[in-house]
């Protein structure tokens, strides 16, 4: 954004001699181009919290349209984290970890991939590598899933491989074992993520200078210590940025997969907060407590993303934002 | 880059074999090596996609008897020919391909208009409302206080306009093509300006043609996200005959495998199944997969041809957001 001085700014003195509102009435076609949508934003985005006030109110026999909805307080929260609340308290468990399985288990994996593919030398092998590996991202949770039931059945191929290696004496009960859940989710978003999240750190492993390559070949360093300490160097600030921005997503567990593969017996490791939610409110008509447990993660929510985004840009200034 | 080693080398007067030989071996073995990896790695990530194409041209009873791998044991198209004529799976193509459009559509003019407005530095409103519409990242209601207003306080229960009106725009893709806007010569909109062209007039006729690149990255993550999506279906369109006529196309995926394949193995129940009643034939295996790759042929076609381009908008996206 580096620019001469020049008519333009000449002309931004001027508009500042003049009152706001005339400024204003000049960029008529500015305004038409982008209040509308701060309108929208207002009503779809900022809206959904009047939602909130639901969690104050006696909502918990469902909507009825003429009940009377009396005021209750804090009673809501008061349910979550009281003796009636274990399996809120459970969900929250199980969004931490299948969070930081999903954290270490995306990080590694796209590390791991993005260094493998910065050394490959062929272009045309690289492209099809990243093309192949990017097609899970496109792909919807539901098609996802459905493919990771028939891979991960009693009889699906992985159990039969795992039983002709002589690894396993019986099928392992990968998606209708609860102890199995945690890492299985970790399983499908790697592999429906690696090839997408390898795309930053792909990019920031290309502006490293190539000289420094050149320079540690020169003065013997092999391949894997050139990637120890010049790619992995290379690509730490994004590294940790990336790292800080995440853990403020904490929450973020994800909601497709542990719907749509939680039922029944694995439904004590599969509930995050989301899941909890959806089912106190349209199994249970119990709207005020899924609208605490909502807001909840919300407001913890913006607590983790702000002190993220405080800490990362203490680190690096120029980076962000 | 062994080239300049042997070349450094040479001027410095040191023994060639005295570098090269001690890592020769791993500068042959490793990139082998990697590519096997590699190639691995490619056929974990399309084996489920080509065992469920295997799936959808083998013929049902066959395909009842799991064990297909990456071809069809008995080749049928019978499911697709079931799926032609399948009415509402015809109707939930329908909704889905035109929700797809008009929100990618509107989301292009709405958001490219915006983020050229919000790039003019002489525009007094940039920064409050940069800082309103960026906020909304850092915060979400939550999925029952959102329902709770979009459905229940704005009405959009059970019509069409309930998968448009909420997601006409994302910050994320604004900021994209703000920060892409932001960095096109200045000099274009100033001699726009000095020509007597208007601010609309600016945007419409130089800066829009000028940024497809990012339009197409924005178009892509747009589309993909409305036609992968079927949790809105199942939050705001009640069962019953609003369902068939407005369900998407991954909703309809999803409830043919949440009545099917939640057995762990997905043979023998679904056999047994198959044998009792003939609605369950609908849904077998076969029938299941042809869905799964015609709903996610669309996307497939699409993605390698933007590549180059979404690969740009990731990396804008996250440095500037």
């Amino acid at each position: 954004m580096k620019k001469s001085p020049n008519k333009l700014e000449s002309m931004g003195l001027t508009v500042n001699k003049r009152s706001t509102l005339k400024t204003l009435m000049s960029q008529w076609q500015l305004m038409l181009m982008s209040i509308p949508v701060l309108l929208y934003v207002l009503v779809f985005n900022y809206g959904p919290l009047f939602g909130w006030s639901y969690a104050f109110y006696d909502y918990n026999n469902g909507l009825g349209a003429k009940a009377k909805h009396p005021w209750i307080g804090w009673e809501s929260f008061e349910f979550l984290f009281g003796r009636k609340g274990k399996d809120f308290i459970r969900s929250l468990r199980n969004t931490l970890g299948m969070s930081v399985i999903n954290l270490v288990l995306g990080t590694v994996s796209a590390i791991l991939l993005a260094i493998l593919l910065n050394e490959v030398r062929n272009r045309k092998f690289k492209r099809t590598v990243q093309t192949v590996t990017y097609l899970p991202h496109f792909l919807s949770m539901v098609i996802v899933v459905s493919m990771a039931q028939n891979i991960f059945a009693s009889d699906g191929p992985i159990n039969q491989l795992l039983l002709g290696l002589g690894m396993a004496k019986e099928p392992i009960p990968f998606l209708s074992d609860g102890r199995y859940f945690w890492g299985m989710t970790g399983v499908i978003n790697v592999w429906k993520e690696v090839g997408w999240n390898t795309i930053i750190y792909i990019s920031a492993m290309t502006s490293i200078d190539p000289s420094l390559y050149e320079a540690a070949a020169i003065d013997g360093a092999g391949r894997f210590q050139r990637i120890l300490h010049v790619t992995l160097p290379g690509i730490k600030s994004t590294f940790v940025i990336l790292l800080i921005m995440n853990i403020g997503h904490l929450l973020e567990a994800g909601f497709e997969i542990q719907y749509l593969l939680g039922y029944g017996v694995v439904q004590d490791w599969s509930e995050t907060i989301d899941v909890f939610s959806f089912r106190y409110a349209f199994k249970n008509d119990m709207y005020s407590v899924a609208t605490a447990s909502s807001m909840f993660k919300s407001v913890v929510g913006i607590i983790l993303l702000v002190g993220a985004n405080l800490i990362a840009k203490k680190l690096d200034e120029d980076t962000l934002l | 880059m062994r080239a300049s080693k042997k070349q450094s080398a040479a001027t410095l007067n040191i023994p060639a074999d005295a570098i090269i030989v001690p890592k020769k071996r791993q500068d042959v073995v490793f990139p082998i090596v990697n590519a096997i990896i590699l190639i691995i790695l490619m056929a974990i990530t399309l084996y489920p996609v080509i065992n469920t194409v295997a799936y959808s041209f083998s013929d049902d009873i066959d395909a009842l008897r799991g064990g297909i791998t990456v071809y069809p044991r008995v080749f049928s198209l019978h499911s697709y020919d079931k799926l032609i004529n399948d009415s509402q799976l015809y109707r939930a193509f329908l909704v889905t391909a035109s929700k797809t459009i008009i929100i990618t559509v509107l989301n292009l003019v709405l958001t490219s208009m915006l983020a050229f407005a919000l790039s003019r530095k002489e525009y007094p409103l940039r920064k409050p409302i940069t800082i309103i519409l960026v906020l909304t990242m850092y915060f979400n209601a939550g999925i029952i206080p959102t329902f709770l207003w979009v459905g229940k306080k704005l009405g959009l229960m059970n019509v069409y306009w309930v998968y448009i009106i909420p997601c006409m725009f994302s910050c994320f893709n604004m900021i994209v093509l703000r920060t892409y806007i932001a960095g096109l010569p200045e000099a274009l909109v100033e001699s726009a300006r000095i020509d007597g062209a208007s601010d609309f007039r600016t945007f419409w006729q130089i800066i829009f043609p000028l940024c497809t690149p990012v339009l197409a990255t924005v178009a892509l993550f747009v589309a993909v996200g409305s036609w992968n999506s079927w949790f809105e279906t199942k939050l705001y369109i009640q069962k019953g005959k609003n369902l068939k006529a407005l369900q998407t196309l991954q909703y309809y995926l999803q409830s043919q495998l949440q009545t099917a394949g939640n057995s762990g193995s997905n043979a023998a129940g679904a056999t047994a199944d198959a044998m009792k009643n003939k609605d369950a034939v609908t849904s077998t295996v076969a029938f299941r997969s042809a869905v799964t790759v015609v709903s996610s042929i669309p996307i497939l076609v699409v993605y390698p041809f933007l590549q180059k381009y979404f690969v740009t908008g990731m990396v804008l996206g996250s440095v500037k957001g």
